[in-house]
């Protein structure tokens, strides 16, 4: 009895989380961390249910940080809060949903993720077309692609993974406020002016309409293999893809990862990624944050980052800086290059993402945009739509 | 190699064990009873089942219809009463979707008045010239048999992704287009061609059931009114028209009756092949129900609930219609 009382289950999109709870048994004699493999899918789908219902795994990576936020075990009885919050400053406000006076301490993230672009640097140099510098537009952006695509007959100038966090990125820079501060969705002239290029780049062929084009609802979906394939110039996806670079591209071409497009408001990309959290129904929360304390150790973010290369959140790894030793001078650039972008990104990023119906509003971009695309609505009845839909989401959770 | 009279007693005897250890019971309790009420006792695990894995989930699924919140527990529920319904029937012209407060939900109906009848009358036709086909004496018939039939045992899932590989930008059918010499062409993206591909691919992974009961139904028609029709020179049409259509009615109407419903039902493998999209091209009543209570957050599982509630409305009219059809059918 007394081993079953010792036992979490984790679960994650990524088996690095495994070996680090490998580590942690061996570390912790008697404890057992059992990992489940889950896609990334099922944290949006399935997660929220299990929650629901006070089942689902004990600590679980998360993507909708404010969303679930009423589910996650405050550490704080069980951690040393004060190295949580020194190291986690900028993650725990947003992972708290909105409850501006807690103090809650809810999960850690050793890596935070950048949306940003890449671009195929030997496209640009086959077409003799310079690759735009940093403070360039979308629309600058958008030009040199589609030269670029036409002098080296590439299949696509531009893509952008279906997703409103991406597209979030484009509208924030045209302006877009999206929420307000009383937490109420905003449908401004900015996410207009976004969608209204991001349409006409559909109708001018600059971007496929294989993403955002060929699905409906809020389906995820992503063509990386196409910018790692050589068949687009410009591909806007996020620091997530870098770890695939090398291994799958390696040296077939080359390629950078570049300053964020700018728009007439800022030049912007959204901060992101996946936390690592502890739910309430546990019934060993003492181990959950044990082991959530033990990812959040600095010898371990270390190393989970040298296996997987990406931008640190801990305070400690920014300011010491990390090594990357498996990681080629290529990668290195990028990361060092989505690390520049951090400081660059506006307020309205951060309220975006800290947002406790963010998802409900990327749902309703991603939907709505798509219907654009394919003629059903106009870019005014849209935004409409999206300003609709989440209105109604943030009523019936409130009923 | 048989069992020899001894061991058919011996098995026999195993096989009456239960009976008879019941026997004083059901004897003790129709004494109780009365034999008139022991078959409600013979029911009554039939009834449980039902009562607990169809009733009750109806009877939860009005409950949710009619509460608000996020929360997943009934407990912690608030009564709304029809808000939802009055939400997903929310109109200003039910003609045209984008006056509409939940538009999504009215393109997936106006998707499904649409995709309903155009699936389910190629599924009929290509099943019914599939299975007469089948009927006749070809060559191959068991392996032909085994082919048209092979789609129905594979997951809807497995069906959908088949024919994304097949048709995706990158995919088999372009590929050999541009061996070809053709431009490639955007078999998904379009919402025309994604609606016809999307009716295409659920006729392909159903349409074998449907002729395995059709065949059947073909194989139950006499030979002889055949070969008398064919001693009175009547033409294949006519033959076809006066003798199989007729005699096959019963059996069409069943095939109707269930292909309605499986169409109406019409998720798995659309969700996989298109998303619903491009844009709501291919969203039909049960993608909206399943984005809206579980893919998009927070889950609205009450509007959910009262868009299942109207589209079950939908099938109990269907079931109704197949009763009374059926029933008429039988008496006249």
């Amino acid at each position: 009895m007394a081993a079953a009382a010792q036992g979490i289950t984790v679960q994650a999109i990524d088996s690095d989380v495994k070996l680090m709870a490998d580590k942690f048994m061996r570390e912790n004699p008697g404890t057992r961390v059992d990992f489940r493999l889950v896609s990334f899918q099922s944290i949006l789908e399935s997660l929220p249910v299990q929650l629901a219902s006070g089942r689902g795994p004990d600590i679980s990576m998360v993507a909708d940080w404010a969303g679930l936020a009423r589910y996650y075990l405050d550490l704080r009885p069980y951690v040393d809060a004060r190295y949580f919050e020194r190291e986690f400053a900028s993650i725990l406000g947003p992972m708290r949903g909105g409850a501006a006076k807690s103090d809650a301490i809810n999960g850690m993230s050793g890596s935070m993720t950048l949306n940003g672009a890449f671009v195929n640097l030997t496209l640009f140099r086959q077409a003799g077309v310079p690759v735009p510098k940093e403070g360039a537009t979308w629309d600058e952006w958008a030009e040199a692609a589609r030269r670029v695509a036409k002098a080296t007959r590439t299949e696509m100038p531009m893509e952008m993974d279906r997703s409103g966090h991406r597209f979030a990125s484009l509208a924030i820079s045209y302006g877009a406020r999206l929420v307000d501060g009383e937490g109420n969705p905003v449908v401004d002239e900015g996410l207009k002016t976004a969608m209204r290029k991001f349409v006409a780049w559909h109708r001018d062929g600059t971007m496929p309409m294989d993403l955002w084009g060929a699905v409906g609802g809020a389906t995820h979906r992503d063509n990386f293999s196409d910018f790692m394939n050589g068949k687009v110039v410009f591909y806007f996806g996020g620091s997530w893809s870098l770890y695939k670079m090398d291994s799958g591209v390696g040296d077939l071409f080359d390629w950078a990862a570049v300053d964020a497009p700018c728009g007439t408001s800022s030049c912007t990309v959204m901060p992101g990624g996946g936390a690592m959290v502890a739910f309430k129904h546990t019934p060993n929360p003492e181990l959950a944050a044990r082991f959530l304390a033990f990812l959040a150790r600095e010898d371990n973010m270390r190393e989970a980052l040298g296996r997987r290369p990406n931008v640190p959140v801990a305070t400690t790894l920014i300011a010491t800086g990390l090594e990357y030793p498996g990681a080629s001078e290529r990668v290195r650039e990028a990361l060092a290059s989505f690390t520049r972008q951090v400081p660059k990104i506006p307020p309205a990023a951060y309220a975006f993402q800290g947002w406790r119906y963010q998802r409900a509003a990327m749902n309703a971009m991603t939907t709505r945009i798509s219907q654009v695309l394919t003629h059903e609505l106009d870019v005014d009845t849209a935004a409409a739509f999206i300003k609709k839909d989440v209105e109604l989401a943030i009523r019936s959770s409130r009923k | 190699m048989g069992l020899d009279g001894g061991g058919m007693r011996f098995l026999r005897a195993v096989a009456a064990l239960p009976a008879r250890a019941l026997e004083p019971v059901m004897a003790g309790l129709q004494s109780v009873i009365g034999v008139r009420r022991l078959p409600w006792v013979f029911l009554l695990p039939n009834l449980t089942i039902v009562a607990l894995f169809s009733l009750l989930p109806v009877l939860v699924n009005v409950l949710y219809s009619v509460t608000g919140s996020e929360n997943l527990y009934p407990s912690e529920r608030h009564f709304v009463g029809f808000d939802n319904y009055a939400t997903l029937l929310d109109c200003g012209n039910y003609l045209d979707p984008s006056t509409c407060s939940r538009d999504l939900f009215w393109r997936a109906v106006r998707n499904a008045a649409l995709f309903v009848p155009t699936q389910v009358l190629a599924m009929i036709g290509f099943a019914l010239v599939t299975a007469i086909a089948l009927n006749r004496r070809i060559r191959a018939r068991g392996f032909f048999r085994g082919i048209f039939f092979f789609p129905v045992m594979l997951s809807p899932v497995v069906v959908a992704m088949t024919w994304v590989w097949l048709l995706q930008r990158d995919g088999a059918l372009n590929g050999i287009l541009g061996t070809l010499g053709f431009e490639r062409v955007t078999w998904l993206s379009d919402p025309g061609r994604a609606f016809k591909w999307s009716v295409f691919v659920t006729v392909w992974g159903h349409m074998g059931f449907y002729t395995i009961i059709l065949l059947a139904g073909l194989q139950s028609i006499p030979a002889d009114i055949y070969e008398a029709a064919k001693m009175d020179r009547a033409s294949p049409w006519r033959v076809f028209t006066r003798i199989t259509v007729p005699l096959l009615k019963p059996v069409l109407l069943v095939v109707f009756i269930l292909a309605v419903i499986r169409s109406v039902q019409t998720f798995d493998e659309i969700y996989v092949l298109t998303g619903g999209g491009p844009g709501t091209s291919t969203k039909l009543i049960v993608h909206y129900i399943y984005e809206t209570g579980f893919a998009v957050m927070p889950r609205n599982y009450g509007l959910a609930a009262a868009a299942s509630l109207l589209l079950g409305a939908v099938l109990f009219v269907f079931t109704a219609l197949q009763m009374r059809l059926s029933r008429t059918g039988r008496d006249g």
